[in-house]
């Protein structure tokens, strides 16, 4: 059944005195891909990194308002932000694999959540290399050190670690402004599938690739959401003035 | 901003409206030699039909050109879209005055059964749809286009004035009117069949202004 | 002269002088090293390495020296290294961002500055006098790894600030903790460069005088610390003693200072064979500095 996974009630982040959200009230059905589009600066990348409270990291930011994950508040007392940002997985905008093997990057949210079992690890770095496509490419290479992949390699194999701990949420934060356009087309397809187990949610710059991708659309400018809407309807019939600008390239 | 698009779509503009100038012409030429039964004027009509299909094939061209190039999204996308429908409606309305044309050419030679009244009326009606239609376009302006589609319940009761009279005063007393008669059916029919698509036209610009769809659901105006 | 010809003059010149100021330098230090060897090279014998110093410059050794530099190596490196990276991860990963934080990384800064010899002084004042640790080879060490510490602590804190923060996002997204991300991605990556740090600190340590002698290192002395593995005749057979750290001390650069201030011509060859061994002592551990750096260039690069 389609349901809300996550919910943002009234979001506002400041990062030192300054306002980046101002109260974003969005709401994300399981099972869809929400394409978070509008210009730099906008506050999305700032909106999508609360929803892993990875911006918790960077001193002077703050937080107000409601994220609620399955029902409970991503910032109450009892939830443990580990724990949520295994549940939240996210993908960068720079491919960001470590500087290890193929085989340890994937390895390493087994490592670190204390699962020691090879057989589980290998079944695991098998299968989330091939959601990726990226078994074929790599198999007799899993040693090698990661850094040594392609770009577009290097992304895909950031899903894949990010696939690996089974997260409910997918975050991407602009996945694929550095890769060439043959890797954008096969994790364009990889997010299609996705979709089936995961709720994915992304930031993007190209508006042609929020089209192709995603089920709904969010538009934000200055640190407010615009509009909301089923993406055919975005970008064929925009209700507000200020998301037809921006989409057709009329902004500022 | 200004936009490398925005060039583009004015000349798209500009070129429409030229072929619904052209197609404007066509329908008046037409109904003028009828009028006159003026032979070498129908034929005309039936020359500039040629014209009228390059430059439809030259804006649809254009269109599709913008659509995979410019991949235009919202108002744009609608605009290309619509431009693309509307040449095709165009295109038909065209064909129908030469096919008035042709009935033209079966009546030379043969003066007409009666003074032409009703006829002219429906074709001034037929020209005013057009012309308005083509308006809303230049203007984006929806609120006339809904008044063109509404226009074209007086198209067909008139039309249905012209074939029962037609029918009654002449077929059915005096067979030997039947070859006047029937072209002038006829051309109620086409003249009828013009409003029909100038109402699509119309159509398409609200969906174009107001992102609507307005079509097979003209109660709703 | 037209405008070219006028700008390839000015280049040549400019070339020029650069190769002068290069080649001056070099030079002097070439000069330096081969006068060293020809007065030392004679000396360089086993004997030497295994002798005491003596009244006599053709039987003195540095065996005294080059085992109480080894020492007090052994010990700054023990207490420096733990708490000069403990110090750099927290300085870089865990103290909060404020005016406090920067006004302690700023004196850390100056601290790398200070002049070794103030460091000689705190050394006598607080571990001589004040903890009674005497001219202990303690003292010294515990002198040298003050003055090593703010460098390592440095270097740390660099090491870890090269680290792209996309790897701590990428660890974070992950679920790791904070300890997880710095011991399995942070500490990983970084410690080449740390290393580097540390046997750069670590040679020049070896090379200092000024600190030890203010603390009070002897410039004559004829036995060793105690050897802390002790043989014994009974299982276990090994013992270890800590009695040697409390034992006066020498090291190498102080064992020369003292050879040169001497008016026999013989410990001027003393001299030169006890820099030579210095020389070389420096020279190697640079090489591994270098050596470190270049695997980890090759290892990571983002």
């Amino acid at each position: 059944m389609a349901k809300n996974i996550l919910e943002t009630q009234d979001l506002k982040a400041y990062f030192g005195n300054k306002q980046i959200l101002k109260g974003i009230n969005l709401a994300f059905l399981s099972n869809t891909v929400t394409a978070i589009i509008g210009p730099s600066g906008c506050g999305k990348s700032t909106f999508i990194r609360s929803i892993n409270r990875i911006n918790d990291l960077i001193p002077n930011f703050r937080i107000e308002g409601n994220i609620i994950f399955n029902d409970q508040d991503i910032h109450d007392k009892n939830v443990d932000e580990v724990d949520l940002r295994r549940k939240v997985g996210m993908v960068f905008q720079r491919p960001n694999p470590f500087p290890k093997s193929i085989y340890d990057n994937i390895a390493y949210g087994f490592n670190i959540y204390g699962i020691k079992d090879k057989y589980t690890i290998d079944a695991a770095v098998e299968n989330s290399l091939k959601k990726v496509a990226l078994w074929e490419e790599v198999k007799n290479n899993l040693s090698q050190n990661a850094l040594t992949l392609s770009g577009g390699q290097q992304q895909r194999l950031c899903f894949a670690r990010a696939l690996a701990i089974e997260p409910e949420v997918l975050l991407l934060d602009e996945p694929c402004s550095a890769i060439d356009p043959i890797s954008t087309a096969k994790i364009e397809e990889l997010i299609h599938q996705l979709k089936k187990n995961y709720t994915i949610i992304i930031v993007t710059h190209n508006m042609q690739q929020a089209a192709r991708v995603s089920d709904y659309t969010a538009f934000f400018l200055l640190g407010e959401l615009i509009e909301f809407g089923k993406t055919d309807g975005i970008f064929t019939a925009p209700k507000d003035k200020r998301t037809e600008a921006y989409i057709t390239g009329r902004f500022g | 901003m200004e936009r490398h698009l925005d060039e583009n779509l004015t000349e798209l503009k500009t070129n429409l409206l030229n072929m619904g100038a052209m197609v404007q012409k066509c329908i008046s030429d037409s109904i003028e030699s009828l009028k006159t039964l003026d032979t070498s004027k129908a034929k005309e009509v039936i020359e500039c039909d040629e014209k009228i299909d390059k430059c439809e094939l030259k804006i649809d061209e254009q269109c599709l050109d913008l659509l995979v190039l410019k991949q235009p999204v919202a108002v744009d996308f609608r605009f290309v879209t619509m431009v693309m429908k509307i040449t095709n409606d165009l295109e038909r309305i065209a064909d129908l005055a030469v096919d008035i044309s042709e009935r033209v050419l079966e009546l030379s030679g043969k003066p007409h059964l009666k003074p032409l009244i009703d006829i002219p009326k429906l074709t001034v009606i037929a020209q005013k749809m057009l012309e308005d239609a083509l308006t809303s376009f230049i203007n984006q302006d929806a609120e006339l286009a809904k008044e063109v589609i509404l226009r074209d319940t007086e198209a067909n009761h008139l039309r249905d004035l012209i074939q029962e009279e037609l029918i009654k005063d002449f077929i059915v007393k005096d067979s030997n009117s039947v070859t006047r008669a029937i072209p002038l059916l006829l051309i109620a029919r086409h003249l009828e069949r013009i409003c029909d698509h100038t109402t699509n036209i119309a159509e398409y610009i609200i969906y174009m202004v107001e992102a609507k769809i307005v079509k097979h659901r003209s109660s709703e105006l | 002269m037209n405008r070219k010809a006028l700008n390839n003059f000015w280049d040549k010149l400019f070339k020029l002088l650069g190769i002068t100021s290069i080649s001056f330098g070099l030079l002097v230090l070439l000069a330096l090293i081969i006068d060293v060897i020809i007065d030392g090279y004679p000396r360089i014998t086993l004997n030497f390495f295994k002798s005491f110093p003596s009244r006599k410059p053709e039987m003195a050794g540095i065996l005294s020296a080059w085992v109480g530099t080894i020492w007090i190596m052994v010990i700054t490196a023990l207490i420096s290294i733990p708490i000069g990276i403990g110090a750099g991860i927290y300085l870089e990963e865990y103290a909060p961002k404020n005016k406090f934080t920067n006004f302690i990384e700023i004196n850390i800064a100056n601290l790398a500055g200070v002049p070794s010899v103030i460091y000689g002084l705190l050394g006598l004042g607080f571990f001589v006098r004040y903890m009674n640790l005497d001219r202990s080879v303690l003292a010294g060490g515990l002198t040298l790894a003050l003055l090593v510490l703010p460098v390592i602590i440095l270097s740390t804190r660099e090491a870890l600030r090269a680290i792209p923060s996309s790897i701590r996002e990428a660890s974070y997204a992950l679920g790791a903790t904070k300890w997880q991300t710095i011991r399995n991605q942070l500490l990983p990556a970084a410690i080449g460069n740390i290393l580097t740090g540390i046997i750069l600190a670590m040679s020049r340590a070896m090379g200092e005088t000024a600190p030890l002698i203010t603390v009070g290192a002897l410039t004559y002395i004829a036995f060793l610390p105690q050897n802390p593995v002790i043989i014994k005749d009974s299982f276990p057979f090994m013992g270890i003693s800590f009695q040697g750290l409390f034992d006066p001390f020498t090291v190498l650069p102080i064992q020369i200072y003292n050879w040169v201030s001497r008016p026999q011509k013989g410990f001027i060859t003393d001299a030169a064979a006890g820099i030579m061994v210095l020389l070389i002592l420096t020279l190697i551990m640079n090489s591994i500095a270098i050596f470190l750096r270049y695997q980890n260039q090759k290892r990571v690069r983002w």
